[in-house]
């Protein structure tokens, strides 16, 4: 009613004037009736009437909320302040928008991905199912092992804990135009039939799968929205048509919504799981290469479900003993499948900012008591004339609430323009949920607009308006002993100040000093020079071994042709490439394995006879691979020094055979042992992770159609991009090839995550160092100001420049120390906390402490040397005459 | 007229309100006649306050107590009519009430005060 009225007021005063002239009619008219002349009539009735504009002003006081004005005067008034000292204002308000602009961003990061439900039906029912191994550990890597398809069948059709279990495993296409135009490789993803339906996803055209349609052979296949737009001009009218993958027709039966971007961004398309693999690889509980996602009946609880699933595992253990069937299950829900590997860093980002928003307040905090001693004479007066202490706090705190509210919209506007790029650095997120700002964000900025404006305001409110104040009118400004007590403030905020700058120091030194060790960790073979590529041949062109061999041979033989490479190595994949996959084995020499021991695993990789030397892999002993091991029938293997030292301790491995019972001789027996020819060195499938004992197969085995190709040059690899290329397209124009990188460049992708919580970090510390060397100038300058007079005095009775240098760098060095040993005993809890993130540091890294207490102290001294110096030059003369 | 700036004049705090809802229930009328009213019936005895009249309708029509409109005058001139509202008439009885309790107790104390002298 009365916000209504206020609204109104302009409206309802029109309305009195008017009914003021109507009653000044009625009197007058009234007047005259008297007898009065019109002149007169009119006079009286004003007369009568009295004041107008009184009446005026009562009612529009009226309908003012007394609360509303006074707010409106204290902006006045403090903008007013503010604009007087437009520097401060400036300062405070941008350092405040970086603040809380970082903070908003890294929020709105941390809502999308670890606090906002999935866009899915009821996202909290939704849990992921993996095989486990008991006794694998704690490390994620090997706790989760993904899931074998026929365990997944079976789980399917022996239990009955879950709603609905879906199946899903990735892989890539070459997708081309009707004749082999435009070919471009894409990643996909093969999800059973129910997958769609399981998540709450409806297509945005066309339908989703059928359960016919989810069988061998199958040639039905989804868009995501991404490529509908990008390749296909976003007309709808593609469903139905046919688009080609791997030189084959599938028809577009629907098309996903444009949010849809499970499990991350990079999926182009999606096809039905059964059409991705042969029936053979179905039906065995050892093709580990699928993720199983379940929903839970309503009412029966995830530990019951799982039960069941465990046991149709276990028994499935039993059922083949010596092979690599997991012995049990392990769930995790889906968001945090999603955001596992993120979550850590994030927090401690988020931590970071947080930690430089604090600074910020508190260096907002600290100018402000600076201010308010400006001031204290003004205060003193006004309280002396009556002015309460609870209006004259609310008048300061409208100060640091008009700085934080600048600082706070310009934040948001920063992080409106930050969030998107920073999102987009960062390669691990998930953005299933998709990062925007929200409600919630908005809301959280104003929340830490709020809590600054406390921070940063009601100290230095309440040390100016505090019981010293009445003092100041009496004290004389030459002693300034009333602020005596302000000073002391100032350093304990300084104090703190630096202790968190500490903190984030030493914070962001481990991660750069991790960082630097990934960089120059030894990958085991050469990376300088070496330009890698990625191509697949299309299975239904080069369908047979002889054709794959042609191929790729032909293409060995002309690159190592070209002027300037030094060395050419074909594998499937290659070191610091990822690890792509391994497989379980026996060795044939030795007893059979005990009940309950795990079984010998390792990487597998396929070489050429060439790769080792071209990649500069030392052998050990043995030999490497020879141009006639070629065809499904060579049965070698190379093993690295690890597996040797892992699994043939003392012995000699040569001659010894694998029994590996892993399928990928589609149409060939099942086991087959592989006669050890070679030992080589170890090589790093990925930096920061350790090393894993490796088996080589021949390349020449002819059935590895996604190849890898690494080129050792004489000079700059980039170069040679263009010339191995057209010698690609020579040979086949339609064959798409992908991730044209050098090594470098490519082990520095898998390191970009790390590169940018390092950098991040390091930006806010540096951010809050140089906040906290600016608040420490600041609070020396304004020491030194008050105490120009007894410095004079000092002068006078005989004092050396050089003794009042000391006096005044000891003045502001001690609260510097004072916040460096602080920080140093937090950041020794601190940074146990996120440990897990470094490689080869230790928390307590001693280069990395020296050096930021190095940095500090230099600072420290940079930020005091010139407010000391300033005082120690003072005329006496001066000094003593300033008031 | 009234007589001005006599003490009689002044107007107890709080009975105007009531004053101008017991003026309306013999119909609506705008601020003048309201004004004129209450001076008539008092016998000249009250006299309205322009200043406090009119902040006091627009107060009394924020409550619902009165709603208003604009109208032709007696005089056919354009001017403000307040109409009694049925919230209003509730408001009216309740203050009156409180009223004839007040002047009563007031009138008991008063009355062996006065017979005393």
């Amino acid at each position: 009613m009365s916000w209504l009225r206020f609204f109104r007021r302009r409206r309802s005063d029109t309305e009195l004037q008017d009914e003021i002239e109507a009653y000044l009619a009625e009197e007058s008219a009234d007047n005259e009736a008297r007898g009065m002349s019109p002149d007169e009539a009119r006079r009286q009735a004003r007369l009568k009437f009295g004041n107008a504009q009184k009446v005026r002003e009562s009612l529009w006081m009226q309908n003012t909320p007394q609360r509303l004005t006074a707010m409106a005067r204290d902006v006045k008034y403090a903008f007013r302040t503010l604009s007087r000292t437009p520097g401060f204002t400036i300062i405070a308000v941008a350092v405040m928008a970086l603040c809380i602009g970082a903070a908003t961003s890294l929020f709105t990061i941390v809502r999308s991905v670890l606090l906002r439900p999935l866009p899915f039906r009821d996202p909290d029912q939704l849990v992921m199912v993996y095989d486990h191994h008991r006794g694998s550990g704690e490390n994620p890597d090997s706790r989760y092992t993904p899931v074998a398809a026929a365990d997944f069948y079976d789980w399917c059709s022996m239990t009955h804990g879950f709603e609905e279990m879906a199946v899903i495993t990735y892989g890539g296409y070459s997708l081309t135009g009707e004749r082999g135009e435009l070919p471009e490789s894409v990643n996909a993803a093969a999800a059973s039939w129910n997958l769609f339906s399981l998540l709450g996803v409806q297509p945005a055209f066309g339908r989703t799968f059928t359960e016919l349609e989810d069988q061998h052979g199958s040639t039905v296949v989804m868009l995501t929205w991404k490529v509908f737009q990008r390749r296909f001009a976003g007309d709808a009218r593609i469903v139905g048509r046919q688009i080609h993958l791997n030189g084959s027709p599938f028809t577009v039966v629907g098309v996903l919504p444009s949010w849809f971007n499970y499990p991350n961004a990079s999926i182009q398309l999606w096809v039905p799981y059964q059409a991705f693999a042969t029936p053979e690889l179905l039906k065995h509980h050892d093709w580990h290469q699928s993720q199983v996602i379940a929903r839970l009946r309503r009412h029966v609880s995830l530990a019951s479900a799982l039960e069941q699933v465990r046991a149709v595992q276990y028994q499935l253990h039993l059922q083949y003993p010596n092979e690599p069937v997991s012995d049990d299950v392990i769930p995790r829900l889906l968001n945090e499948d999603l955001a596992g590997n993120v979550k850590k860093p994030l927090n401690l980002m988020l931590s970071a900012v947080g930690c430089m928003l604090l600074i910020g307040c508190l260096n907002i905090s600290n100018l402000l008591v600076a201010r308010g001693a400006a001031r204290q004479k003004e205060v003193a007066i006004r309280s002396a004339l009556g002015a309460q202490r609870a209006i004259l706090i609310r008048e300061q705190l409208t100060e640091s609430m008009l700085i934080c509210a600048a600082g706070g919209l310009g934040g948001i506007f920063l992080s409106v323009l930050a969030t998107r790029s920073l999102a987009h650095a960062w390669k691990d997120l998930p953005t299933a949920q998709g990062v925007y700002i929200d409600g919630a964000v908005i809301a959280f900025a104003c929340v830490l607009m709020f809590a600054a404006t406390l921070i940063a305001g009601l100290l230095p409110a309440l040390s100016s308006t505090g019981k010293t104040m009445l003092n100041a009118l009496q004290t004389s400004p030459r002693t300034g002993a009333s602020s005596v007590s302000r000073t002391a403030l100032r350093k304990s905020l300084l104090t703190t100040e630096i202790a968190i700058t500490v903190v984030l120091l030493i914070a962001a030194g481990l991660l750069l000093k991790s960082f630097l060790r990934l960089r120059s960790a030894d990958m085991g073979c050469v990376t300088r020079n070496m330009l890698t590529l990625f191509y697949g041949l299309p299975g239904n062109q080069y369908d047979t071994p002889e054709k794959v061999n042609a191929f790729n041979e032909t293409l060995l033989e002309r690159v190592r042709a070209i002027p300037g490479v030094r060395a050419v190595a074909l594998g499937n994949t290659l070191p610091g490439a990822g690890f792509w996959g391994d497989m379980v084995f026996t060795v044939k020499e030795h007893p059979p394995l005990k009940p309950g021991e795990d079984m010998p695993d390792a990487l597998v990789r396929w070489a050429d006879p060439g790769y080792f030397t071209a990649l500069g892999i030392p052998l050990v002993t043995g030999r490497f691979f020879t141009n006639d091991e070629r065809g499904p029938r060579s049965y070698k293997v190379i093993v690295s020094r690890q597996l040797v030292l892992q699994y043939f301790p003392g012995e000699n491995p040569i001659g010894k055979h694998l029994h590996v019972t892993a399928h990928f001789h589609p149409g060939m027996p099942n086991d087959v042992d592989y006669e050890i020819v070679g030992e080589v060195g170890d090589t790093l499938y990925q930096v920061g992770k350790e090393s894993k004992g490796t088996m080589y197969f021949p390349i020449l085995e002819g059935d590895q159609n996604g190849v890898m190709l690494a080129v050792r040059t004489a000079s700059d690899p980039l170069q040679f991009s263009v010339p191995v290329q057209m010698q690609i397209a020579a040979l086949d124009p339609e064959l798409p090839v992908s991730n044209v990188l050098t090594m470098d460049q490519m082990i520095g992708d898998s390191l970009v995550d790390t590169s940018l919580t390092a950098s991040l970090v390091l930006a806010f510390a540096i951010l809050s160092l140089l906040l906290a060397s600016v608040g420490l100038y600041g609070v020396l300058s304004y020491l030194s100001a008050q105490r120009t007079t007894e410095l004079g005095i000092r002068m006078a009775l005989g004092a050396e420049r050089d003794q009042l240098l000391r006096l005044m760098l000891v003045e502001g060095l001690r609260p510097a120390l004072f916040g460096l040993g602080l920080g140093l005993v937090v950041s020794v809890a601190v940074t146990r906390i996120f440990q897990s993130m470094l490689f080869a540091t230790t928390p307590l890294d001693p280069v990395v402490l020296f050096g930021v207490i190095a940095t500090l102290l230099a600072v420290a001294v940079l930020a005091c040397l010139v407010p000391a110096w300033r005082a120690s030059r003072l005329d006496p003369i001066q000094a003593l005459r300033t008031d | 007229m009234g007589k001005k700036n006599q003490p009689e004049s002044e107007m107890l705090k709080g009975t105007l309100d009531m004053m101008i809802l017991r003026t309306l229930v013999g119909g609506d009328a705008h601020g003048h006649t309201i004004a004129k009213v209450i001076e008539r019936t008092s016998e000249d005895v009250l006299e309205v306050e322009q200043g406090s009249l009119y902040p006091a309708l627009h107060r009394l029509e924020d409550r619902g107590w009165v709603a208003s409109s604009w109208g032709p005058s007696e005089n056919n001139r354009k001017a403000k009519f307040y109409r009694l509202t049925a919230q209003g008439r509730k408001q009216l009885i309740r203050e009156t009430s409180r009223w004839r309790q007040m002047t009563r107790a007031i009138d008991l104390v008063m009355g062996e005060e006065g017979g005393a002298q």
